[in-house]
This record gives structure tokens, C-alpha cells and sequence, in this order.
């Protein structure tokens, strides 16, 4: 029996706390008395038959919807579309859920006679998948069937040809997706759900949307009313998803929603320490802490990244629902709380955090600066329900290397975000106002998100505008560990150790602040009450 | 009198260019450059020729590539030893009128008849005789042995080069119109568009201010190494200031271009160089538009190997900047009175501590300074 999450209050003999540090980890002693730790709950037990589980799914749907093999004919057009490589973290081992509920589909279309069938991966303003990483998520069954006769394919919200424009929300947001989705008799989408933000409308209308319906929803205000991301009752982002969500069904698009929720198993070895409580450690667990700290930082950077994104999860499937959007996203979002819930008593003034070597944004890929502030102000900083984890005006310490350092073929508009906008402003709004049209219409970069592998020119300022609501919210950020001049950059305060950060953060919440650390991954949402 | 004196030799030549390549500014240690007790320079017998006691006189980037053996071997037929450096100058006339010096020795002043075309067509600045005449060979006053230079207690100028300095304008602005001159000269001759302007030392900031003064309406993007240097840049009018890697970005993201390989497909319609080194050059070349210009402003080294290519392909000009004309010398007095430009005067130095000026100078980026003068105004000599 899993044991639930769990809130230490440290005290003298609470053992150093281990600290995500990038492409490394950092053990730091906290103040005793007025430090607590919330720890995620242990991995769920996964579904002991997927395979059935996912089958069982598509015949018993929820909501109005019928069964799937009742909404498939012979000749119909269906469109499958599928979560792209920014889910889940770190990519899972084989077979992904998105393989095994793909094939589970196909099957049944096959013995529906079904034979037009085009797959495509819903990354919206994301770069392309790889050929790798399709296969990855997919299966190579399905991407040798599909993707040589151009039937599995990266969604090109570039593509003014392929997208059609479906109406407009009460509240003035233009919706536009995917043709071949919006025309296809049954758009069945394949989700995994790793945090309570994703899944629901949002598949739809933002996996399948352009830029034209992104930036209704994407901007400072509604990032800023979004509290949290993770709290679907009180995220602004969520309701202008289910507002599109309206407008894709009153055009007629027939959508059969299946969500899938993983458990937290998300190290594997030699790493499963990562996973445990540093008090119950056993003296394995401290040999490779120490064998693999050491041996990593004598390892040239280029290598350790390579160390790490070769991690592959060990994640499982906890639930799979389908049907209709808002019922099966319904108990997706319960399933997610089941595994990830965490009750929380009050705020804190310091809210300290480690940020760990991938976000959504750069599997197989760099972490730069950018995203480091999407992780931590506007991923972490989100993990909470009711309210914030630290109060208002308090101070967020993150532990990151920060280099300064992009992907030049996955980043290039984050180069130059990064240099010319954020040298120029940090502040969400005027970025908004002044730089966002510019990029987003970049031919450059449109380009490269067409025909390479490049996240759209728009997509760095999406990243900035995560974090809108923690830029808001808190005092101070300061960052351990960071390199000075990228810290700068991002309008943050550098800090040798954690001790100099503590220090620091004494100008705004005093000499005795109460210190929470969020000792994620493995996720957890926090239930402030 | 006191003057600084940069002889013909070759030996201590040799090892300036040694010492200024491990520090800027140390060829000043070894060189041929030494403080001297010399006579006055005597006044040319021809009219119109009087005597000038320096109050300031600016270091400027082509004196320290002399000093530091750097500079090119164009020059030796132009030059004549031994010399005193100095021709950014503002100084008194016998009479006590304050003037600035317009250094070029022209056909004027050389009492050469018949003048020259340029000279004729108002543009002193390309005379063809300034070898010529009654006067040592010579580009400028600093680089004549007739005249002397502005790094002493006085100097001899022709009538024709002296401008009167405005009661506003203080000794700190008068010695900065001279380069500013050079900058409103290069900043008349672009082509409309937006412009970059790589380097920010002296003349990269006074184009800038020239450009805006002038009334250029187009974005101004320019390098900039130090934090000073970076915030005068913005002050001074530049719209985007980035550090010199992050140009070719910067232009591809204002202009909209493509990328093929390294090169942009577009970029910026003038881009002024400030700087004057084979990389600054290439990296103009890199962003400046098919068919646009790129401008040396700056003094380019003698050794410059440059991938002409994209200058073919493109059918983008090269081209240099030099001094000015008397009407940009003109406006120059307007641009430092507009945007208060005595302000660049970092430093003074006693002519004594030629030496500590003259490595300051050679670092002044570094050093959070622009511009370093000598400051003649204490010197005993002088006020006897």
C-alpha cells in the first residue's frame, strides 16, 4: 500500500535534505524549527492489465458518448491525435500509453473497416517530434504503418491551409485547429495526464490550435488569473479552453476524448534514492547518492546531459477513462489527485525548491535559463490548490546551475528573447505589449518551426508568461547556484549557497522566516488550506 | 617648451608594437613617444599663421595605434618626424580668443596654388597635396613636423583651421567637436535605413549622438563591450545595445531576415565600424544588407584579411569615412552643445604622466572611460 504525501517539520536530527541542482542534486541543511518539507506520495499501484484496461475504456465510455467501435464505419475519416514529447517527464520506457491506446484504437477501426486514419502529434507552437521520438510514443508498429504514406505526421499550426477557423468563444477568442481534425467524422484524442493542468479541452484546443487561438488564452492576464494552472476551478487558463471547447462542438467536430494518468514512478535505477525520504536512506541509497554526485560533477557537462535524458521513467498507468471531454476529464482530474494530492496547513515565507535537468520543453534538449524560470515560477510555483504555497510577498529560492546555454536548433527564438527582450525588460506585461507580435510573426522562425525542429518564435514568451503569476506574487527570487550574469538576465538574485540565499531573502521576510521546500520530483499537489 | 615627441625610431618602433600587443597602451613605455624639451615651432613666413597654446588635447584611437606600432606603413610618406602628436585641440590664441584646431593640412594652408578639386569642391577632407607645399609632409596638425601638435605648451596653425569655441561650451566640449566632426561627416553619408554601428568607444557614441542629432528616424542598433559604454550607448540615442556576438541576432530579428548557413539574407542598410579590426569588418560585412554599405569609421589595421564574397554576392559597398568638411565641423559644434558631449571627457593627465594617460586611453572601455585628454591649462610653462 503506497503511503500518502507527507509534511516533515524538521527538527536537529532531520538528516540534509536532498535538492534537484539541474544535471546534479545538492544535500542542504535547513533552519530546525521553522523548516517543513512536503514530500510527494509514493507511486500508485499501477492497472494490473492496461492493455484490458484501455479496452474496456473505449467500450464503456463516459458521458453521452457511445462506444468506440459504434462511432467507426467504413469510409469515415478519423483523425487520432496524441500528446507530444513534452509528455510525460521524463519519457516513459516502452511501450509509451500512447502506443498502447493508439494500437487499442486501431484495432478497432480495423475490424470497422476504417481505412482512412491520420495520426497526428498535437504539439501546437512545440517543435516536431523526431523520428526517434514519434517511434518512441507511438510504437514502431504503428509509425512503419502510418507515417511512410504521410498518414502520421507533426501538426504545422503554420500551415494557413491546414488549420480552419471555427468560430469565436462568447468572450471574443477566436478558435482555429487543425482541418483535418475539425473535418474528420471522429477526432479521437490520446492523452496522458501527468499534471492536473493538462488533458480536457486543452488536448483540443491548444494541442491541435495555431497561433491565432493560442494567444487568446497564452497572455499575461489570463496566466495571471490563473491560480493555479493546477486548480481547474480557478484557472482562467482552463475556462478559456472550455470556452473553445464549446465553440469545436457547436462546429460539429465529434470529438472521443481518452485520458490516461501515470503514477509517480518516475526514477529508475541506479537513481530510485530520488524517490525516497532522505531519513530512510539506507546505505546503499547514500552509496549512490555519493558514487553518483561525485562521478557526475567530474563529468564533462555535454555528458551528464546526455546521463539524464537518456532516463527513461518507469512510470504506469493508474487510470484510463474515454468519452466524452468533460467526464472522462473529470475523473482524470480525480485520478490525479489520487496519486498526487497533498495536504498543506497554511503558507510559508520562503518557499525553497529544487529544479531537476528537463522540464516539458527540453526533452532531449538543453534546459536554458528561460526554461529554468518556466520550471520553477511557472511549474512548481503552480503545484498548489486555494492558495500559494508561499504567502505573498515572500521569497521563492530555486536551486539551478542556469547556464547560459540554448539549443540552438530546438531554441533559436529563445536566444534572442533572451538576449534582446530580457535585456530590455522582465516584466510580463510590457514584454507582452512590445515584443510578442514581432516574434510571433518572425518568417525566420516560422520557418524553422516548419521545417525543423525549433519551438515557434512566440513559444519563449509563452515561458515567460507562466511564470506571470509568481512574478506577481512574490518579493524576492533567488537562485543557488546559478551562474551571476544568466540570473541577472532573468531579473533574479544569484546565490553561492543556500545559506548566502537565506541570508538574502532576510531583507524581505526577516531573520526567523518559515521555510517550506517543495522536494518535487517526483510531482505533488499541494492542498493549502 | 615641454612637448611629447614621437621620433623615427625603428628599434623602439619594434618593440612598442611588442609591448602594445601584451597591453594596449604600453608602447608608450618603450616607443618612440618621449617627453621632450623642444623650441616653439617656428611660424610658417606665409600669412595667416598663428600660435596656439593647447588647453586640452584628446587621445585619439589613430595616436594610440602609433604609439603602439600598429599603424599602418600608408602612412609613412604622409607623416613627418619627428612629430608632435595631438590633434584634437582646443586651445588660446595669443590674443586670448579660445579655439578649436580643424586639423587637416590642405591645400590652404599648405599655400598650395592651384588648390586641388577636393579642396576646391569643399571637401578638404580628400585633398589630394597633403604632401606638399611649404609644410612637411603631414595628414594632420599631430602628424607634422612643421607644425608641432597638440600634445605641448603651443603649436602653429594656419588661420584657415581655427574655428572660435562658444562662451557655452566648455574646454571638456570644445576638445570633443573634433571626433564628433568625424561622426556628423559619417553620419550625413549613410543610406536611409536602420543602421548598425559596431563599437562604442568614442566614435561609435558620438555617431550615435551625430545620428540623432541629424534627425535619423530609423532604428540604430549597436555593440557595446563595457556596462559605461552600454549606457551611454542608450543614452546617446541608440535603440538596441547588445554585446558584439549578439549582433548578427539582432539584426536578423529587427530586419526579419533568413538564415542560409551563417549569413543572413538580409540585414541593416548601413552599418558604421567603429572598431577597424579584420573581425569587426567581417562582422559588418555579415549584417549589412544585399546592396547596403558598410562604413569605416574607424581607423582599419594594416593587416586586414577580409572573406570578400558576400561583398561580391551581394553587392554590398565597403567603404571608408574620413575626417569631415568645415560644415560638419560646424554642426559638430551644435551636436556637443545639444547633447552635452564634454561629458565623454573621462580623465585629464598632466603631459608628465603621458605614459598613465596613454594606457588609460588604450583601455578606457575597460576602465569605465571614453575619452582621455592632456590637460595643458597648469602647466607652468604656459602661464609664465
Amino acid at each position: 500500500m503506497p503511503r500518502p504525501g507527507f509534511v516533515l517539520d524538521v527538527d536537529r536530527s532531520t538528516p540534509p535534505l536532498l535538492f534537484w541542482h539541474g544535471e546534479g542534486f545538492r544535500l542542504e541543511k535547513l533552519p530546525p524549527e521553522r523548516t517543513r518539507v512536503i514530500y510527494p506520495p509514493e507511486p500508485l499501484d499501477p492497472m494490473k492489465d492496461p492493455q484490458a484496461a484501455i479496452r474496456r475504456a473505449l467500450l464503456n465510455p463516459l458521458g453521452d458518448s457511445k462506444p468506440l467501435p459504434e462511432l467507426l464505419f467504413p469510409d469515415m475519416k478519423l483523425t487520432i491525435a496524441f500528446d507530444d514529447v513534452s509528455l510525460p517527464l521524463p519519457p516513459m520506457r516502452r511501450p509509451d500509453v500512447r502506443q498502447r491506446v493508439i494500437e487499442a484504437v486501431l484495432d478497432m477501426a480495423a475490424e470497422a473497416g476504417v481505412d482512412d486514419v491520420h495520426l497526428i502529434a498535437a504539439l501546437a507552437l512545440h517543435r516536431r517530434m523526431t523520428e526517434a521520438e514519434l517511434r518512441h510514443a507511438v510504437g514502431d508498429r504503428v509509425y512503419d504503418a502510418f507515417a511512410p504514406s504521410g498518414r502520421l505526421y507533426n501538426l504545422d499550426a503554420e500551415d494557413t491551409d491546414a488549420m480552419a477557423y471555427l468560430g469565436t468563444t462568447e468572450s471574443g477568442e477566436e478558435v482555429e485547429i487543425n482541418r483535418r481534425a475539425a473535418e474528420s467524422d471522429l477526432l479521437v484524442y490520446v492523452n496522458i495526464n501527468l499534471v492536473a493542468m493538462d488533458g480536457g479541452w486543452k488536448s483540443t484546443a491548444t494541442g491541435l490550435a495555431s497561433y491565432r487561438s493560442l494567444r487568446h488564452h497564452h497572455n499575461v492576464h489570463t496566466l495571471q488569473q490563473s491560480r493555479s494552472l493546477m486548480d481547474h476551478h480557478r484557472s482562467e487558463l482552463h475556462s478559456s479552453n472550455w470556452r473553445m471547447g464549446k465553440v469545436i462542438t457547436d462546429a460539429g467536430v465529434k470529438i472521443f476524448q481518452i485520458e490516461t494518468t501515470l503514477n509517480t514512478d518516475t526514477f529508475p535505477s541506479p537513481f530510485e534514492f530520488l524517490m525516497k525520504r532522505e531519513w530512510e536512506w539506507t546505505a546503499r541509497d547514500r552509496a549512490l547518492f555519493i558514487g553518483s554526485s561525485k562521478s557526475l560533477a567530474r563529468t564533462p557537462s555535454r555528458i551528464t546531459r546526455q546521463i539524464f535524458q537518456s532516463i527513461k521513467a518507469p512510470h504506469q498507468m493508474t487510470s484510463v477513462q474515454a468519452g466524452e471531454v468533460g467526464p472522462v476529464h473529470e475523473e482524470t482530474i480525480r485520478n490525479v489527485h489520487r496519486q498526487q494530492l497533498v495536504e498543506v496547513d497554511g503558507q510559508t515565507d520562503i518557499l525553497a525548491m529544487g529544479l531537476p535537468y528537463i522540464c516539458p520543453y527540453n526533452v532531449n534538449s538543453i534546459m536554458n535559463p528561460i526554461l529554468v524560470m518556466c520550471l520553477g515560477l511557472g511549474y512548481f510555483f503552480n503545484l498548489y490548490r486555494n492558495k500559494p504555497l508561499v504567502r505573498e510577498g515572500g521569497v521563492l529560492i530555486m536551486s539551478h546551475p542556469t547556464p547560459w546555454e540554448f539549443h540552438p536548433v530546438h531554441h533559436p527564438s529563445y536566444i534572442d528573447f533572451f538576449e534582446q527582450v530580457l535585456s530590455e525588460t522582465t516584466d510580463p506585461l510590457r514584454i507582452e505589449a512590445e515584443f510578442e507580435k514581432g516574434f510571433a510573426e518572425d518568417e525566420w522562425y516560422r520557418h524553422l518551426y516548419r521545417t525543423s525542429y525549433a519551438y515557434h518564435g512566440v513559444h519563449p514568451f509563452y515561458m515567460w508568461y507562466w511564470g506571470a503569476h509568481a512574478l506577481q506574487h512574490v518579493g524576492r527570487v533567488i537562485i543557488v547556484g546559478g551562474e551571476p550574469r544568466s540570473v541577472r538576465r532573468l531579473g533574479f538574485m544569484p546565490a553561492s549557497t543556500m545559506n548566502d540565499a537565506l541570508e538574502m531573502a532576510s531583507d524581505v521576510v526577516g531573520r526567523t522566516p518559515t521555510i517550506t521546500h517543495l522536494h518535487v520530483p517526483p510531482l505533488l499537489l499541494a492542498d493549502v488550506k | 617648451m615641454k612637448a611629447l615627441v614621437f621620433e623615427r625610431k625603428v628599434a623602439r618602433y619594434a618593440a612598442a608594437a611588442v609591448a602594445g600587443r601584451v597591453r594596449p597602451g604600453k608602447g608608450a613605455a618603450v616607443g618612440p613617444l618621449a617627453l621632450r624639451d623642444v623650441d616653439e615651432p617656428e611660424l610658417p613666413s606665409t600669412t595667416g599663421w598663428v600660435r596656439v597654446r593647447p588647453r586640452l588635447a584628446g587621445i585619439c584611437g589613430s595616436d594610440l595605434a602609433t604609439i603602439d606600432g600598429h599603424s599602418s606603413r600608408y602612412f609613412g610618406p604622409i607623416v613627418s618626424f619627428p612629430f608632435t602628436p595631438g590633434h584634437e585641440v582646443v586651445g588660446d590664441l595669443d590674443d586670448g580668443i579660445r579655439v578649436v584646431l580643424i586639423p587637416i593640412l590642405t591645400c590652404a594652408v599648405r599655400g598650395v596654388d592651384p588648390m586641388c578639386a577636393w579642396c576646391l569642391a569643399g571637401q578638404p577632407n580628400r585633398c589630394e597635396r597633403i604632401a606638399f607645399g611649404h609644410l612637411e609632409p603631414g595628414l594632420q596638425t599631430g602628424f607634422c613636423e612643421t607644425t608641432g601638435g597638440g600634445w605641448s605648451i603651443a603649436f602653429v596653425a594656419h588661420e584657415s583651421q581655427l574655428v572660435a569655441v562658444p562662451d557655452e561650451l566648455s574646454d571638456e566640449d570644445a576638445v570633443i567637436v573634433e571626433p564628433t566632426a568625424c561622426a556628423v561627416h559619417a553620419a550625413r553619408s549613410l543610406l536611409p535605413g536602420d543602421i548598425a554601428i559596431i563599437g562604442a568607444g568614442t566614435l561609435g557614441l558620438l555617431t550615435i549622438a551625430a545620428l540623432r542629432h541629424l534627425g535619423a528616424d530609423h532604428t540604430i542598433v549597436a555593440t557595446a563591450k563595457h556596462p559605461q559604454q552600454q549606457r551611454l550607448a542608450r543614452d546617446l540615442g541608440a535603440d538596441r545595445v547588445v554585446a558584439a556576438g549578439e549582433l548578427p541576432r539582432a539584426i536578423r530579428s529587427l530586419t526579419g531576415a533568413m538564415v542560409i548557413g551563417d549569413q543572413l539574407t538580409g540585414g541593416v542598410s548601413s552599418v558604421v565600424d567603429c572598431v577597424g579590426s579584420a573581425d569587426s569588418i567581417g562582422q559588418a560585412l555579415s549584417v549589412v544588407a544585399p546592396g547596403g554599405e558598410v562604413v569605416l569609421v574607424g581607423m582599419p589595421g594594416p593587416s586586414t584579411a577580409l572573406d570578400l564574397t558576400g561583398l561580391w554576392h551581394r553587392e554590398t559597398s565597403l567603404r571608408g569615412s574620413y575626417a569631415y568638411t568645415r560644415d560638419d565641423f560646424m554642426r559638430a559644434i551644435d551636436v556637443v552643445r545639444d547633447q552635452q558631449l564634454g561629458r565623454l571627457v573621462s580623465a585629464t593627465y598632466p603631459l608628465a604622466r603621458y605614459r598613465d594617460a596613454i594606457e588609460h586611453a588604450a583601455n578606457a572601455g575597460g576602465r569605465g572611460a571614453v575619452k582621455i585628454a592632456f590637460d595643458l591649462r597648469n602647466e607652468k610653462e604656459r602661464n609664465r
